[in-house]
């Protein structure tokens, strides 16, 4: 799949900026207001997938190969999977207790530092749908229409 | 000890996100770490016999939060998950060295298992839907596995209907929250019956489609399209768990606990749940007896053998609703959850018999099949245990629930449905035989004279399964064991609308 | 009343998937009936002269740890929109997985047309 026109290319490079940092913002803020792990994610995935349409595909794939990609996949998960088991842990024996905001972190109301493993959860879960969204749609585009057909 | 109870989902789940992370050369570690994660399940389900729990997850009280609930319905499931996802895995060790891509294969499997007993354990109606979906999706890439033409369609087909199955499930699902303002399904339940206790027409609505949507899991008959076809397509040990606790704990234990539990059990619902078992029933076991294909057979058999677990039910639940003698649906409601447990075994057991000759010999079609007694002479022998159990030969486990069906519906005044139950198991039986006159008896062809027996793992999972099939049925003439494991799971169906009692009740 | 159209939404969306013989159209009728089920989740949370259910800060009391009664009651059931964020993640799972079965089973039997891929009979 090749690229797109250097305006393209030029403006997009730029503009990715813009889009990862709104993605992140999303996630951070997801306790208070609208938005949260999975839609943040989605925005990050789709930054990568315009830098995709406008370099070509070899050129993503030399710059996130699959095989890292779905390690982090596998990352974001087992870090929300980290965060209910140290609630197990931490906070006498409850899964999934918000063991920041019970006993350690409380915060005030409104601010960034509130809501205990709120916040870390966003995290782990924006980390874990941007990746697995832009490889489902990484390999979906390897799809040609006329190689291999065999009836 | 008490284990926490979302340890059973927690473990699986964090296992099969570990297991992608090993690559091509761990393959072997990966495959030991997920069979040490089926074996230690299966411990904790044993360790939690006998033993109810309502846990809440968070902290978060009822109705705010959601919460685990353990009764003796979801403590057998949860045994027939585990013992069936143990051998099924123990099987694949050698059976998915066929296949590329093992980690993936193991990744998706423990999923599986995870979405299942999510879906046993919990107590809340959403969190039940979302389960459900974690399980079905799982199996929808498993059928499609092999990627070659048959299963790439069976399994775009189950897809299909899964889909359309699950966006009625959640459609009443909503009618339900509409109508009751509360997810929780002891707050539903008891919403439900303070409003004199009879549905308003929303309510009778969300529980046409729930029927409607787990008939479809469960492949009762008018929603059976998807099983022929994709229970074939998938590898032998998928197929076994597949047909042995999916379509149950999806299907039939969704139904009974929200019929039983939380809508409450009337005239209507038990003779729709009667005339759904008895179509099951004579329209599996007729479409099998005309099969060529090993495993579609055995596919048209897991439809009839529904039919049991829905007819015991249904009696059970139509004797509850006329007021009846409770002893009566006592025995039905046994009969059923007994023949579910029984036929997890006996079916995946066969299912793995199948994956066995398919490995050895590369066909799964009987006219191309024969002779093969002396050369796969373990196979042989299982085989013919769990056709004796199914089709209800004495003194296998089988025998032991088509009886106490039989017997409950002669006592409940049901004489044509007993008929009915005796004819279906006498054409069970006719089957069996054909399968084995054509797969072991019989003529060697030419080409399959170099078979072996398969060694090592699959051998053990193959006979741990057939050992229970003998020993289960000491579970109803053993006293001591009925009252601990079957007991409790048919009081908890009896008792019917105090299982909200139960559960508010304790915080 | 707005929910007797979504039902027919959803029905025209069932329509869709039983009648159709092209397999993306067949996956679309799906998208359609999941489509029909999470806007009918959305509505029944509605309350007529609602707001939106996001705290600021003019309707906290710090002091008392409590929200303004103005906000609980005139807010909008906020339920059923984190049961509709759930509902839309699980049918993006399936929307990928089903659209991947596609993509393979073209590469395999060269046709869209479900009347041509009938390998499995009986």
């Amino acid at each position: 799949m090749k690229g797109m026109t250097i305006i393209v290319k030029t403006i997009s490079s730029w503009v990715k900026v813009l889009i990862v940092l709104f993605g992140i913002y999303i996630i951070l803020f997801g306790h208070l207001t609208p938005g949260g792990g999975f839609a943040g994610g989605v925005i990050l995935a789709s930054s990568y997938l315009l830098i995709m349409l406008a370099f070509g595909r070899e050129f993503v794939q030399k710059d996130l190969p699959l095989a890292l990609d779905s390690k982090l996949d596998c990352l974001g998960a087992l870090l929300f999977a980290m965060i209910a088991v140290l609630g197990l842990v931490l906070c006498d024996k409850i899964f999934f207790a918000n063991f920041l905001y019970q006993e350690y972190l409380p915060g005030k109301a409104f601010d960034l530092i509130s809501a205990g493993t709120i916040p870390l959860s966003n995290i782990a879960i924006g980390l874990k749908v941007g990746a697995s969204l832009f490889l489902v749609i990484f390999l979906l585009s390897t799809f040609r229409r006329d190689t291999s057909v065999n009836r | 000890m008490s284990i926490p109870l979302p340890l059973f989902i927690a473990v699986p789940l964090i296992i099969a996100f570990i297991l992608p992370m090993f690559g091509r050369k761990g393959k072997a570690a990966a495959t030991a770490l997920a069979n040490l994660v089926t074996i230690s399940l299966l411990v904790f389900a044993v360790a939690s016999i006998g033993k109810t729990e309502v846990y809440e997850i968070g902290k978060w009280s009822i109705p705010l939060g959601i919460n685990l609930v353990l009764d003796g319905l979801s403590s057998l499931l949860l045994l027939a998950i585990n013992v069936v996802a143990t051998a099924a895995m123990l099987f694949s060790i050698r059976y998915m060295e066929q296949y590329t891509a093992k980690t993936k294969y193991l990744s998706l499997f423990l999923l599986m298992v995870a979405g299942m007993n999510g879906v046993v354990l919990s107590g809340d109606i959403f969190n039940l839907f979302v389960f459900l979906e974690i399980a079905s999706l799982a199996s929808y890439a498993l059928v499609g596995f092999g990627c070659e033409h048959e299963e790439l369609e069976a399994s775009f087909k189950y897809m299909v209907l899964g889909s359309i199955a699950s966006a009625f499930i959640l459609f009443a699902i909503a009618l339900v929250y509409g109508n009751t303002g509360t997810l929780n399904m002891a707050y539903i339940s008891m919403a439900i019956q303070n409003s004199n206790s009879e549905l308003n027409a929303g309510l009778t609505f969300a529980l046409a489609m729930f029927m409607a949507g787990f008939g479809l899991k469960a492949a009762l008959v008018p929603f059976h399209a998807w099983l022929p076809d994709a229970h074939p397509s998938a590898p032998a040990p998928i197929s076994a768990m597949l047909s042995g606790v999916l379509i149950k704990a999806l299907g039939v234990y969704s139904l009974a606990r929200i019929i039983f539990n939380v809508f409450g059990v009337s005239v209507q619902v038990g003779w729709v749940l009667i005339t759904l078992g008895v179509l099951s029933m004579v329209v599996g076991v007729f479409l099998a007896v005309g099969q060529w294909d090993f495993k579609r057979l055995l596919a048209y058999h897991s439809i009839s053998q529904m039919g049991y677990v829905i007819l015991g039910l249904g009696i059970g639940a139509l004797i509850l609703a006329n007021n009846g003698k409770v002893e009566w649906a006592a025995m039905a409601i046994l009969g059923g959850m007994f023949h579910l447990v029984n036929h997890a075994v006996f079916k995946s057991l066969l299912f793995l018999t199948s994956g066995s000759v398919e490995m050895s010999t590369g066909t799964r079609q009987l006219k191309e099949l024969g002779g093969l007694a002396e050369k796969l002479p373990f196979t042989r022998a299982t085989c013919a245990v769990a056709s004796a159990s199914i089709a209800g030969v004495p003194p296998f486990n089988g025998f032991w629930s088509k009886m106490i069906l039989v017997i409950a519906s002669v006592q409940a005044g049901f004489y044509g449905l007993a008929v009915v139950t005796v004819v279906v198991s006498l054409v069970t039986l006719i089957s069996f035989l054909k399968i084995q006159r054509y797969v072991f008896l019989g003529e060697l062809p030419e080409n399959l004279r170099q078979t072996k027996e398969n060694k090592g793992f699959m051998l053990v999972a193959m006979v741990f399964l057939a050992c229970l099939c003998l020993l289960m049925g000491s579970l109803v003439l053993v006293p001591g064991l009925k009252e601990s494991i079957l007991e409790p799971a048919v009081k908890v169906l009896i008792d019917g609308l105090k299982y909200s009692d139960g559960i508010i009740g304790t915080l | 009343m707005p929910y007797a159209l979504c039902f027919l939404l959803f029905m025209l969306g069932l329509y869709c998937a039983v009648v159709k013989k092209n397999m993306v159209k067949i996956v679309i009728g799906i998208m359609v009936m999941e489509y029909a089920v999470n806007l009918f989740l959305v509505m029944l949370g509605f309350r007529v002269g609602g707001i939106a259910p996001i705290i600021d800060r003019a309707q906290y009391d710090p002091v008392m740890r409590q929200v303004a009664a103005g906000f609980v009651n005139n807010s909008v059931d906020p339920l059923p929109q984190a049961l509709v964020l759930t509902s839309i993640v699980i049918s993006l799972g399936s929307l990928a997985l089903m659209i991947s079965i596609c993509v393979r089973t073209y590469e395999k039997y060269g046709t869209f047309d479900i009347t041509q891929i009938r390998r499995l009979k009986g």
